[in-house]
């Protein structure tokens, strides 16, 4: 367990404001205590500062996870965002996808979003925004990218990608081994 | 212009429609083989037996007929739920005549989904008690020979909003009808007493039954043969045949059971140990049914009634446990959906979760902020459980020793937005040298042989022997004295370790906790919960410490839940207490006196 060196930071800071924007500040500035990332195994992890001292002295090997895990580092240099980081891009993020109750399933099997599921956007959604995907219900199902601008959906064909994907819930059954 | 159709070459498909035939008719094997007389089984014998013995007492006593055809039937009725599987076909028309079919599934339905019930009432429902029986019987019998009588109190107790004179005379009357029901069911208990007398249940000898089981066993004769010893070993001095032992009824007893329900002897023993004749029966067929299928609220994420409207909006239905806050209990998912795969499930909302493990966390009580170890904690039920209750706050630290199962405590903590929680893996004992004294509270569910959860892992019938039981009561000594050394006391506030297993060995359970009296500086406390049966203070060789009442035991034939044991400790001080006196003062005043 380490902190972030600088170019991680930066990694992991641009590909988080793709999802959140400026709200990132609301990740580091909490009113319930300090809260830090801490890289472990190649695992990005976001947790409370306290519980990190106290991790600290337990024995690393042993240390499978603390906190919330945002994500890892790839060995071709990249952050990957994984569908665990979804509890804090839900509240902050910009653009959100509402899918139809037929498609959830799809999208829950890892598809991206077709036009013909789609059942709202929000407004002013940038091609290749990062978007979380909700459900009729305004359940959190997983985030993804846009692939075609608010404006430009209205004119899609059916079976059109709307939201390539990223991370879905359903990997929590599906790829359980593999989480983090 | 268009083509005629050629018929003629086409070929003939099958038979055609209207070649069906009708199939020959199938003849009851009564009217088949009239010729030859059916040889009568052993039980048909005794029960002719007893026809006769019973035509018989009645002619001897013609004018009290009434009486004596309820003794009768109430004789019947008794032995039937004792040891036979079937009527005979004149009881078996009254009894179908008069059982209201709609009532019976509602008291099975409400049986399967009871939850958290006394002793008493779910004895009722099981309906494979003894007196339940017999007063249906009772019932019934009286209802078909006096009308009038009976008849009056089944109104009575429809219309209770009358007149008062009515309901003075209804009282009177009814009061009169307690009075002859106490008389019949005298007469029927002292006839029962003469006709067991007189008929003498016969179970062959523990040769003849260990002969029978190498040959071929018959399951519903070994089945009847379970229900007779139990109804002897119940009055054993009264029913016995003269000049056998308790210790070979017994015997055949142990050898019965362990053949019709698949049990290993060394189980069965120590199960029949614990449990009366009687009651290790209901035990032994609770284990064969699966218990209710249950699903605790994940706080964090939502309420109770949300998940419950969005889960019945999907078809499955849900009912709320009306002792927990967090409980929901599944009576029914249609086919096209699966309990952990919805998602409600997926997004965190719920987790599958038996109801019995709410149990321990329920004791365990732990309050925000404070620092929390779970020591074995996979899958996370129990622990994302804490973690809902302090509400992401303080610290949870979950340890599992399995690298594999730790990856499903990953998930679910994931799954369930907890935040505040550092999973490790460890073996437990190293707590108390990792982090000695660092925690408010620990959870302790340990790994135990499992004889609790029969209905959910079979294996456990016939995998366990005494070195099992032994090596895991072993562990469960170390796991639990590391986990009090684990724990810091502050003025009375903390310090508390939760012990759980979801067995019910004595060995595994109140042998443990005594240990762990002895060996530091703990008392047991009340664990809060009204459930459960009190802990053994004396069992057989075993006088254990008087507060062990104070734990809790849960029986899967009493709750319909899993079996379990549940124990709250209080850490008082560090070390090891020097002498048992020591102990003893130390309990009385609590006060605090470092070793």
């Amino acid at each position: 367990m380490r902190p972030l060196k600088n170019e991680e930071t930066v990694l992991v800071f641009t590909k988080l404001k793709k999802y959140i924007g400026s709200n990132v500040r609301a990740l580091l500035e909490r009113s319930d205590g300090l809260y830090c990332f801490r890289l472990h195994n190649g695992r990005i992890y976001y947790v409370k500062e306290d519980i990190m001292k106290f991790a600290a002295t337990l024995p690393r090997d042993n240390i499978v996870s603390l906190g919330v895990c945002f994500g890892k580092i790839t060995k071709g240099g990249k952050f990957l965002l994984h569908i665990t980081a979804l509890d804090f891009l839900h509240p902050y993020c910009q653009n959100k996808i509402w899918i139809k109750e037929s498609a959830e399933q799809n999208f829950m099997y890892g598809n991206h979003v077709y036009k013909s599921g789609l059942s709202r956007i929000s407004e002013n959604t940038p091609k290749y925004a990062g978007v979380v995907v909700l459900s009729s219900k305004d359940i959190p199902l997983g985030f993804g990218v846009a692939a075609k601008a608010t404006a430009e959906c209205r004119h899609a064909d059916p079976m059109d990608i709307i939201c390539f994907h990223q991370a879905d819930i359903g990997e929590y059954v599906r790829n359980e081994e593999a989480l983090i | 212009m268009g083509r005629a159709a050629n018929f003629q070459d086409k070929p003939k498909k099958g038979p055609g429609r209207k070649a069906r035939k009708q199939k020959d008719p199938v003849f009851p094997r009564a009217t088949n083989d009239e010729d030859e007389p059916k040889k009568l089984s052993r039980r048909q014998r005794i029960r002719a037996r007893k026809r006769t013995l019973k035509q018989e007492a009645v002619k001897t006593n013609p004018p009290k007929k009434m009486k004596k055809m309820n003794t009768k039937q109430k004789v019947d009725g008794d032995l039937d739920s004792e040891g036979e599987h079937q009527f005979s076909s004149d009881e078996m028309e009254e009894f179908t005549n008069n059982i209201k079919t709609n009532s019976v599934e509602e008291t099975q339905a409400k049986t399967k989904f009871a939850l958290f019930e006394k002793d008493g009432s779910s004895d009722e429902d099981s309906g494979g008690g003894n007196e339940d029986g017999e007063e249906e019987n009772d019932d019934f019998g009286v209802g078909n020979e006096d009308e009038n009588d009976m008849g009056f109190q089944d109104d009575d107790d429809d219309d209770d909003d009358d007149d008062d004179d009515d309901e003075k005379d209804i009282e009177k009357l009814s009061k009169k009808i307690e009075k002859k029901e106490k008389k019949k069911r005298a007469a029927g208990d002292a006839y029962l007493e003469e006709s067991a007398e007189k008929i003498g249940i016969q179970i062959p000898s523990l040769e003849e039954v260990q002969q029978e089981d190498e040959d071929s066993p018959d399951l519903p004769n070994i089945n009847a043969r379970i229900k007779d010893t139990a109804f002897v070993l119940a009055d054993f001095s009264k029913r016995r045949e003269e000049g056998r032992s308790r210790s070979e009824y017994l015997a055949i007893f142990l050898k019965d059971l362990s053949t019709y329900y698949s049990y290993n002897t060394f189980l069965m023993e120590k199960l029949l140990d614990m449990f009366g004749p009687t009651e290790l029966i209901e035990f032994l067929e609770a284990n064969e049914l699966p218990r209710p299928v249950t699903i605790r609220t994940n706080t964090l994420k939502t309420r109770r009634k949300v998940l419950a409207t969005a889960l019945i909006a999907r078809g499955i239905d849900v009912d709320v446990i009306t002792w927990s806050k967090v409980g929901l209990i599944v009576m029914r998912t249609p086919g096209n959906v699966t309990l952990g795969a919805t998602p409600e499930y997926l997004a965190g909302q719920y987790i599958l979760q038996g109801a019995s493990s709410f149990l321990p966390v329920m004791a365990l009580a732990p309050k925000e902020g404070e620092k929390v170890l779970d020591m074995c904690a996979a899958p996370g039920g129990k622990s994302t459980h804490i973690a809902a209750i302090m509400r992401n706050t303080g610290m949870i630290v979950c340890n599992d020793l399995n690298r594999d199962r730790v990856k499903a405590l990953v998930g679910n903590f994931h799954r369930m937005g907890i935040t505040n929680a550092v999973i490790t893996s460890h073996d437990g004992r190293a707590f108390a040298k990792l982090m000695p004294r660092a925690f408010d509270r620990v959870l302790l569910d340990a790994p135990c042989s499992g004889t609790g959860v029969i209905s959910k892992d079979e294996r456990v019938k016939t995998s366990k022997d005494l070195k099992d039981v032994q090596r895991c009561s072993h562990i469960q000594k170390e796991l639990l004295l590391a986990a009090i050394d684990s724990v810091h006391k502050f003025d009375g506030q903390n310090g508390y370790i939760i012990y759980s297993t979801c067995s019910i060995l004595v060995e595994e359970n109140e042998a443990v906790i005594e240990y762990a009296l002895k060996k530091r500086n703990v008392k047991i406390v009340p664990t809060g919960l009204d459930i459960g049966k009190s802990g053994y203070v004396r069992y057989r060789q075993h006088r254990f410490h008087p507060s062990m009442q104070l734990c809790k035991r849960v029986y899967p034939h009493s709750y319909n839940m899993d079996g379990f044991f549940v124990a709250k400790l209080k850490k008082l001080s560090d070390g090891v207490p020097k002498t048992t006196q020591d102990k003893a003062e130390d309990e009385e005043d609590e006060s605090i006196t470092p070793t």
